[in-house]
């Protein structure tokens, strides 16, 4: 099955990230959402997980919420942005969706 | 339960717990609906991961004298068999590295009605892999 | 499409019920359906009638409500997690003898107060449940 999984937590804060990264399966897509998009940001310390993701897995990030925190403009190569509309696509497109919240 | 519903409807779900009791409301809360969601005869499973193993950690005591004066509802997942909730797994990996081992769980059972009623664990303790491909099937994950 | 939507956070202190709410709107303008949005442990709070926040910001309250209104969306508020909270209708609250109530409804469009079951049956009835929460 498709999952999309959604993650919304820094991953600063907490490990809802590693558990997402670390449990979802090649083929599934991951969507940043809300202080989840301090992930798909280049640079951190999370950088290397995010890419080695993108390797076997679709990565999104939702663009209103990067761009309310000013960081719109550095993103990591190979996640695409998507806003709202492009996030019910998401939804509709894959078979569930699993929150690590 | 509507009317609305269809019959026969059965669908794969699980609930995603992953995080610990009494700190915050989400382990009774998700409870609560584990065990209404009994009634609705679908293919349950549950999944305690990261800070959710501790929530069937043996020994958790709430008195209200001397502890904290919250309902220890610790026991309520002893019943969960009788409601025909029987797949609670446990990934092997988030109890290692709290330190924690299967001998630190509750004793969680089932009486199996194909097997002569006989006595079986409810939990599965399962690695990243193999929980992830459990997850793979589900239909609905309630994640609270 | 049938999507239901879980809410499990309050509003202000989180972006859950926000992010839901342009998650909501932007699938009814897609043309999906809405087969329920349902209020669980603190996302009982998005349904207080009494909430006044400040002119410049959103009424997350009102805006769920008039949503409701616009699209005829059901919004259903978890009965044992709003009794906890202080979140009453009518009936409840001549329950549980008070003598106020603060849910937002709106000539039958707005909020209603139901049982854990209604969260069930989304996650059966429609094609895709989507979590809200913290």
């Amino acid at each position: 099955m498709a999952i999309l999984h959604t993650v919304n937590k820094s991953p600063f804060e907490r490990n809802a990230l590693a558990s997402c990264l670390r449990l979802s399966k090649a083929g599934s897509a991951i969507l940043f959402i809300e202080d989840g998009v301090y992930a798909a940001m280049s640079g951190s310390r999370f950088a290397d997980d995010i890419s080695a993701a993108i390797a076997d897995r679709k990565v999104y990030v939702l663009g209103p919420d990067m761009e309310a925190r000013g960081v719109a403009g550095k993103i990591i190569d190979g996640i695409t942005v998507v806003d709202y509309n492009g996030f019910v696509d998401l939804v509709a497109e894959n078979d569930s969706v699993q929150a690590w919240l | 339960m509507s009317e609305e519903l269809q019959e026969g409807v059965v669908k794969k779900m699980m609930y995603l717990n992953r995080k610990a009791p009494y700190g915050t409301v989400y382990a009774l809360e998700s409870l609560e609906v584990v065990l209404i969601g009994a009634a609705f005869d679908q293919d349950v499973s549950l999944a305690f991961v990261d800070d959710g193993v501790y929530q069937i950690l043996n020994g958790q005591n709430t008195t209200k004298d001397s502890g904290i004066g919250m309902k220890d509802f610790s026991p309520t997942y002893k019943a969960l068999g009788d409601y025909d909730i029987t797949k609670l797994y446990v990934e092997k990996e988030s109890l290692e590295e709290r330190g924690l081992s299967a001998d630190d769980l509750m004793d969680l059972v089932y009486e199996d009605e194909d097997d002569d009623w006989a006595e079986k664990p409810s939990i599965i303790l399962v690695s990243r892999e193999e929980l992830a491909d459990v997850m793979d099937e589900q239909e609905v994950v309630f994640s609270f | 499409m049938k999507f239901g939507i879980l809410v499990n956070e309050g509003p202000y202190q989180h972006q859950a019920s926000d992010t839901a709410y342009q998650f909501t709107k932007a699938a009814l303008a897609q043309g999906h359906e809405i087969f329920r949005v349902f209020f669980y442990h603190d996302g009982v709070y998005n349904a207080t009638s009494i909430s006044a926040p400040p002119q410049d910001d959103r009424n997350v309250a009102q805006q769920w409500a008039d949503l409701a209104e616009e699209h005829n969306l059901d919004l259903v508020v978890c009965v044992a997690a709003a009794l906890r909270r202080g979140i009453l209708d009518e009936e409840q609250a001549q329950k549980s003898s008070n003598t106020t109530y603060n849910l937002e409804t709106k000539e039958g469009n707005g909020f209603r107060i139901s049982g854990l079951g209604q969260l069930l049956e989304a996650g059966i009835q429609a094609d895709r449940l989507v979590t809200f929460g913290d």
